[in-house]
């Protein structure tokens, strides 16, 4: 009875080529009770993402490989509530995070940091990847890099306060983004020039949905790459920068 | 200097924007900004001063200085005082009892529009409860035109978004189809790129194009990239039909966006110069959504709807098809469960329309925020009894690019059953040409040899 009751869904030849929630067929017009309930488990899965918690531990090991200082520093926000209802906390270093920045001004090309954002499973998955990709290519630029950063509770603008105190001329903020039902784990990457606090979001350029089911790590360590390139040649990054790589005419 | 006093408690609010803000409904943004209302009863006093301020006041008192801000000049100058005679001598209060009135119908508010300025708007909704806004809102008529007839009254349409994490043209176009098989994407085919470089938003305006010359779709497409690269790609010919862009209620706010005023208007002039607009030339396509200034600390100390509202001065300038507040797009921290998201949409639709402004929201929240798909399904109804212009249709209501749940194709077409809603006009003729509606509406099983499919897989 029930099965009839679905309308079988034509479109499901098309849904090979997207993850987009295609072809899930229809009762009346509404949404079939298989395809809701699985709707469901996906939101409880985002939900669960929000509450997930940056692995100090197991990123410090693997960045290891990079011979750099590995500093773990946390926000202003205490706890993932006050993080969610006060965005402003998580665009600045508590007090020990701050003083232990102070031994770490060496001056640098480029500061990497990595921040839980909404998703710690997303850097928790994904930054390591990406850097393994990345950080070659600034060596063969002979690019200096300074110590690199690990914040909880931290926003995309806490790497500005945190450029300034490793005096670096770019920061690279690898980050958590708003997690979606079908992507709990996506990675988003914010390029600013010269970052100092204060800047709003015109002034950065942002690849977003970094992870295999997305945008693939050789993809976006190729967009990274270029754009780093381009943001130390012309002095600028944001909307003035564009992504012209691949543009024909 | 505004009071009001409670049982010997004087309430004294400074100047009107602080008036507007301590009346206004409670919200986490102003919370966040530090100027919401401190108690229950503040918040009540605050309405009750603010239902006696004539509605004159503010030609006066601008919320921000007209010297330092350029929306606000906007707003004083573009005011019309011959439309503004009819209400010149009602107080805030007077006028929600008036709208409310049954004199107020559709043809005297249309005349009316251009005489209300933004704050007027955010004034009185704060007066308002959630029924007040849907009973003035569904007695306005918004109607703009591109290739097709957008806002008549007994229509309702909505934008196809078929987003995809890598702007892969095969995956996008899967999600065009399937919307345009459950009637979706009359009010636009609007792709958010998941980047903003302009090969890519030159391919997928090319892959729409391509698609509605090839089944002679009327419809009108968009790909939702920063107004600069539209630019960019209108004036080396590129087919664009509507310019996107998401604007603000400030000039320190649309400056953060990238953008300005001056910049808005290269913009229209390029996109209207294309001329392809079969049935009319309303080209713009605005987004806004409470709580883009306070995000960029360009808020003035302003609450947040009032914010919102003058972003519609903006938007108005430039006569869009289609302006869209992203009601619960910007999280918690700005509106932080289902019921802060439905009052806002409910005012950000009533203030757009009462504005003249082809309101559509959508209807959406993201993961961080107390809300899921019930609290969607309840603003949906209700924004379909107001008579909202159009609203999001997204596969599933999963954004696999944007991270958010918004409504889905089978979403629309529930409330064009349950309030017996039509599609707009031409597009409504084609969708039953084309045998995937019938003449009343309803929609006809289709196989998977219909040409809308076979076209993409071969």
């Amino acid at each position: 009875m029930a099965e009839k009751l679905i309308k079988n869904d034509p479109l499901i030849s098309l849904k090979e080529f997207t993850a987009a929630r295609i072809a899930i067929g229809r009762t009346g017009t509404s949404i079939p009770l298989k395809e809701s309930l699985e709707f469901k488990l996906a939101h409880a899965h985002a939900r669960d993402a929000v509450y997930s918690e940056l692995d100090i531990e197991g990123l410090t090991n693997s960045l290891q490989a990079f011979n750099l200082p590995v500093l773990s520093l946390h926000s202003q926000a205490a706890n993932r509530h006050k993080y969610l209802k006060r965005p402003d906390l998580g665009r600045q270093l508590d007090e020990t995070s701050a003083e232990l920045l102070k031994d770490h001004g060496t001056g640098a090309d480029i500061a990497i940091i990595i921040a839980d954002g909404l998703s710690a499973t997303a850097v928790n998955e994904n930054a390591f990847s990406l850097l393994k990709l990345l950080m070659p290519m600034f060596s063969n630029e002979k690019l200096r890099l300074g110590s690199l950063c690990l914040v909880r509770q931290g926003r995309v603008a806490i790497g500005d306060e945190i450029a300034v105190g490793l005096r670096a001329k770019l920061s690279i903020v690898l980050i958590g983004e708003r997690p979606g039902l079908s992507s709990a784990d996506s990675m988003g990457m914010y390029l600013t020039y010269n970052p100092r606090p204060g800047l709003t979001d015109e002034s950065r350029n942002c690849i977003s949905n970094i992870r295999p089911e997305g945008l693939s790590y050789h993809l976006a360590a190729g967009k990274t790459f270029y754009l780093v390139q381009e943001a130390l040649k012309r002095k600028l990054s944001g909307v003035a920068l564009k992504d012209n790589a691949g543009l024909l005419d | 200097m505004y009071k009001f006093t409670i049982r010997d408690k004087v309430y004294r609010f400074n100047d009107l924007k602080t008036l507007l803000a301590k009346a206004s409904p409670y919200r986490s943004g102003d919370v966040l900004a530090g100027i919401c209302a401190e108690s229950y009863e503040e918040r009540v006093a605050a309405q009750i001063a603010l239902a006696d301020v004539p509605l004159k006041t503010f030609l006066t008192e601008a919320v921000i200085p007209y010297e330092s801000d350029d929306v606000t000049r906007l707003i004083i100058d573009s005011h019309n005082d011959t439309a503004f005679t009819y209400i010149n001598s009602l107080t805030v209060g007077e006028f929600r009892d008036w709208l409310l009135s049954d004199e107020a119908d559709c043809g005297i508010l249309k005349t009316i529009e251009a005489g209300i300025t933004p704050e007027m708007a955010a004034a009185v909704s704060k007066l308002m409860r959630n029924q007040d806004l849907i009973a003035v809102a569904r007695k306005c008529e918004v109607v703009t035109r591109f290739r097709n007839t957008i806002g008549l009254k007994g229509h309702f349409s909505t934008r196809l978004q078929p987003n995809h994490p890598t702007d892969d043209p095969k995956g996008i176009a899967a999600s065009i189809i399937e919307g345009l098989l459950y009637g979706s994407g009359d009010a636009v085919i609007g792709i958010n790129p998941a980047t903003d470089s302009p090969s890519t938003v030159l391919n997928l305006l090319t892959l729409i194009d391509n698609l509605r010359g090839r089944f002679d779709i009327p419809i009108q497409s968009c790909v939702l990239s920063h107004i600069t690269t539209t630019l960019e790609l209108a004036n080396k010919g590129a087919p664009v039909d509507l310019c996107f862009q998401s604007i603000g209620g400030t000039e320190k706010a649309n400056k953060s966006f990238g953008i300005s005023l001056d910049l808005l208007e290269e913009a229209y002039q390029a996109t209207l110069s294309l001329n392809r607009g079969t049935v009319g030339k309303n080209v713009m396509y605005f987004e806004t959504g409470q709580g883009s200034e306070l995000s960029a600390n360009a808020h003035h100390g302003v609450d947040q709807q009032t914010c919102e509202v003058r972003a519609y001065a903006v938007a108005r300038k430039f006569k869009p098809l289609l302006v869209n507040s992203v009601v619960g797009f910007i999280g918690p921290e700005y509106l932080y469960d289902g019921k802060q998201i439905t009052r806002a949409a409910l005012e950000d639709h009533f203030c757009g329309k009462l504005l003249g402004l082809p309101m559509g929201v959508d209807i959406c929240y993201t993961n961080h925020a107390e809300a899921d798909q019930d609290d969607m399904d309840n603003l949906l109804t209700l924004l379909g009894v107001a008579g909202c212009n159009f609203i999001m249709g997204i596969p599933g209501s999963d954004d696999i690019m944007l991270n958010y749940q918004s409504t889905s194709f089978h979403d629309a077409l529930y409330l064009r059953k349950v309030l017996g809603l039509r599609p707009a006009p031409e597009f409504e003729q084609w969708l039953v040409k084309q045998g995937i509606v019938d003449e009343k509406g309803g929609l006809l099983p289709v196989n998977s040899s219909h040409k809308l499919i076979s076209g993409i897989i071969t």
